[in-house]
């Protein structure tokens, strides 16, 4: 299982998720010995991860340049001029929220907030979980048993509970929602990359390194850590689509920075500001569906590059 | 010839799976018990340490969060950290806060005024009857539709089950929430909504029948939001194990005693199948308590997760603390039941 649980919801994506795109064939020539040109040739053929990997360059493209045409006085509610929750017209595509903010613009804004916590919390999970993981895997003992517990503890806790008492405890606030994304979701990387590990570590180059006088940081370093990459990089492109789901629930709970704009928050602001109840459907539906396309740009992508690197998920298929 | 001898024994347990064995060794199964009881334990007071370490070590003084706002001399600063035990040593204090939680006392609340375990024994059986409609409801049709979509994969119904489920996963709980309330509670331009917007009940439908009519109509829409969302993952969990064993000799064996395709599946792969899913479901009940704080949220359902919600705007950490805790254990309690249920399942690890 290389996918690790979002706060709201306990197993991996369903795995279905690779499974429209017919998986390469038999006779496609193996990613990894055509190295990284092979690699995107067979990529190009599953259509369901192109369609992936395409709406997130849209995205990232959008959230990077949104500061191109977006100002401040289209987000700052003292400065905005827009009428109040008006439905969808020429001048507002997508409707205006409670201050008269245009929901075209704070759903691009939004993008900015969701994949920088997204990627934040997935380079600290990944960083943290492959640590873990390797030295459990490497050290076995008494060390790596009791960092295996751990793991094995953390992944059963439920996982929103415990990220609302730690960033309610930190405080509000950007960091602290990154870091309660972070120290929840961890632990299925530490799981994948200690099996890996104790995977490479069985090999007999390994043996041979030892021989030469390699010691445990070398041997972790120098030769287990580039042979568990791919798979900690496959296992990071799910992470970053469980991450936004819980950066999109903890903001929603109103557990991020209080005056950032971001789709959770956005939610939250309609529930509580009445547009639920007014009735304004043009406020609830973009940034939800925001949510659900780069979750599922994410999940697509990943699924993908899984199928290409994993010889068995094309063999069982 | 492992091979051989691993389909032998797989269809020796089938044939006798529904048979009554009373040739079970009970001394066997205590040991068993005994073995996962002591892990829950040491699970449990592992989240303990870490409910004592996030609640009572980090924030910096409680004491001044009780007071924010109200003019306190020195005095009296020091008389409620006398009166919270905070003038102690930290082991001391997590002594006291062990016995206290297993005997029940989890402290007061900030907000309410009220025993932490008191709110929370309010509470509990609102979400208790949510996260069990709800549950019930889609293990049945996960399971159902799971096992459809595996036996044909391909097929029309396994590309829509397969990819609504994969949609149903990428979208947050509390925003499916959201769209159910406004499409049928609040209603979309011409059509008017007709479910209740939110809480458990009306207060003005009082006795018997009306009442329970009345909390049904309002469970609806949070047991529908909740149904949609963790059905989706036991259709995958179903699918793919249903897949996993389609290529088994025992099924081919079945077969060949010229069984229909239908018992085939029912009598022979369903069984088999069952197991992972089994346990997942297990597993993930306490989790989907944990899911029940979005959903409680937006609908203002009165139950444990919209009083973590409420805990968590003021933020009152006695209170959260409170629901951290029986967040945890139910978990706890819950993959423990997987285990011992598992194990009258599976005759397998009975066997061991």
């Amino acid at each position: 299982m290389t996918h690790h649980e979002p706060l709201t919801k306990a197993v991996s994506p369903p795995k279905a998720g690779a499974d429209p795109a017919p998986p390469v064939a038999p006779a496609a020539p193996g990613p990894r010995r055509n190295g990284f040109a092979g690699f995107v040739r067979s990529f190009v053929r599953i259509r369901s991860g192109v369609a992936g990997l395409g709406i997130l360059v849209v995205f990232g493209l959008l959230a990077v340049c949104a500061p191109l045409f977006i100002s401040d006085n289209d987000l700052d509610v003292i400065k905005v001029d827009g009428p109040s929750l008006l439905a969808p017209t020429g001048g507002y595509p997508l409707g205006t929220d409670q201050e008269g903010r245009s929901i075209l613009l704070l759903v691009i804004w939004g993008a900015r907030s969701s994949l920088s916590i997204g990627l934040m919390a997935t380079v600290l999970t990944v960083v943290l979980g492959s640590a873990v993981g390797l030295v459990a895997g490497h050290y076995g003992g008494w060390t790596g048993k009791a960092l295996m517990h751990l793991t094995d503890w953390f992944i059963a806790l439920p996982s929103l509970p415990l990220a609302i008492s730690l960033s309610a405890v930190i405080g509000q606030g950007t960091a602290s929602i990154t870091i309660a994304i972070a120290v929840t979701s961890w632990s299925s990387t530490a799981r994948l990359v200690r099996a890996q590990t104790l995977a490479v570590e069985a090999k007999p180059f390994i043996e041979r390194a030892r021989a030469l006088g390699a010691g445990g940081p070398q041997v972790m370093l120098r030769h287990v850590l580039p042979n568990v990459t791919p798979l900690i990089l496959v296992s990071s492109t799910l992470t970053v689509a469980s991450a936004i789901l819980s950066e999109a629930t903890l903001t929603f709970l109103g557990l991020g920075d209080p005056t950032g704009i971001s789709w959770g928050a956005m939610l939250n602001s309609a529930l509580s500001g009445g547009a639920v109840t007014s009735g304004a459907w043009w406020y609830l539906y973009p940034p939800g569906i925001a949510i659900l396309i780069v979750v599922l740009g994410f999940t697509l992508t990943g699924r993908a590059v899984e199928t290409l690197l994993n010889p068995r998920s094309v063999k069982t298929r | 010839m492992s091979d051989i001898i691993d389909v032998a024994s797989t269809a020796a347990t089938k044939s006798t799976a529904g048979a009554p064995t009373g040739r079970r060794p009970r001394s066997g199964f205590a040991r068993y018990l005994a073995t996962k009881l002591v892990a829950a334990a040491v699970s449990f007071l592992a989240t303990l340490v870490i409910g004592f370490v996030l609640f009572s070590l980090m924030p910096a003084d409680p004491v001044q969060s009780i007071t924010r706002g109200r003019p306190t001399s020195d005095a009296q600063m020091a008389q409620l950290r006398r009166q919270l035990g905070l003038d102690q040593s930290v082991p001391e204090r997590f002594l006291h806060f062990v016995t206290d939680t297993l005997s029940g006392h989890l402290g007061t609340s900030w907000e309410f005024q009220q025993p932490v375990s008191s709110l929370i024994g309010d509470r509990l059986w609102p979400t208790l009857l949510l996260m069990g409609t709800a549950t019930v409801i889609s293990v049945a049709l996960g399971l159902w539709l799971g096992v459809r979509s595996g036996w044909r994969h391909g097929s029309w119904l396994d590309r829509i089950a397969t990819g609504a489920s994969l949609t149903l996963w990428s979208v947050p709980t509390f925003w499916l929430g959201m769209i159910l309330l406004i499409t049928f509670s609040v209603g979309i331009g011409p059509i008017p909504g007709f479910l209740p917007a939110g809480g458990m009940s009306d207060p003005a439908i009082t006795g018997g029948p009306d009442h329970v009519l009345d909390v049904a109509k309002h469970l609806v829409l949070p047991c529908l939001t909740m149904v949609l969302v963790i059905f989706a993952q036991y259709v995958a969990v179903m699918r793919s194990s249903i897949i996993d064993e389609l290529g088994s000799p025992y099924l081919l064996t079945a077969r060949a005693k010229g069984l229909r395709d239908d018992d085939v599946r029912r009598r022979h792969a369903v069984p088999n199948a069952l197991l992972p899913s089994v346990t997942m479901i297990f597993m993930h009940l306490g989790t989907v308590l944990g899911g029940a704080i979005t959903v409680e949220t937006v609908y203002s359902w009165p139950g444990l997760g919209q009083l973590s919600y409420q805990a968590l705007k003021v933020p009152d950490l006695p209170l959260l603390q409170g629901t951290f805790i029986v967040f945890s254990a139910s978990v706890i309690l819950m993959n423990l039941l997987a285990d011992v249920i598992y194990r009258f399942l599976d005759p397998r690890v009975r066997a061991q």
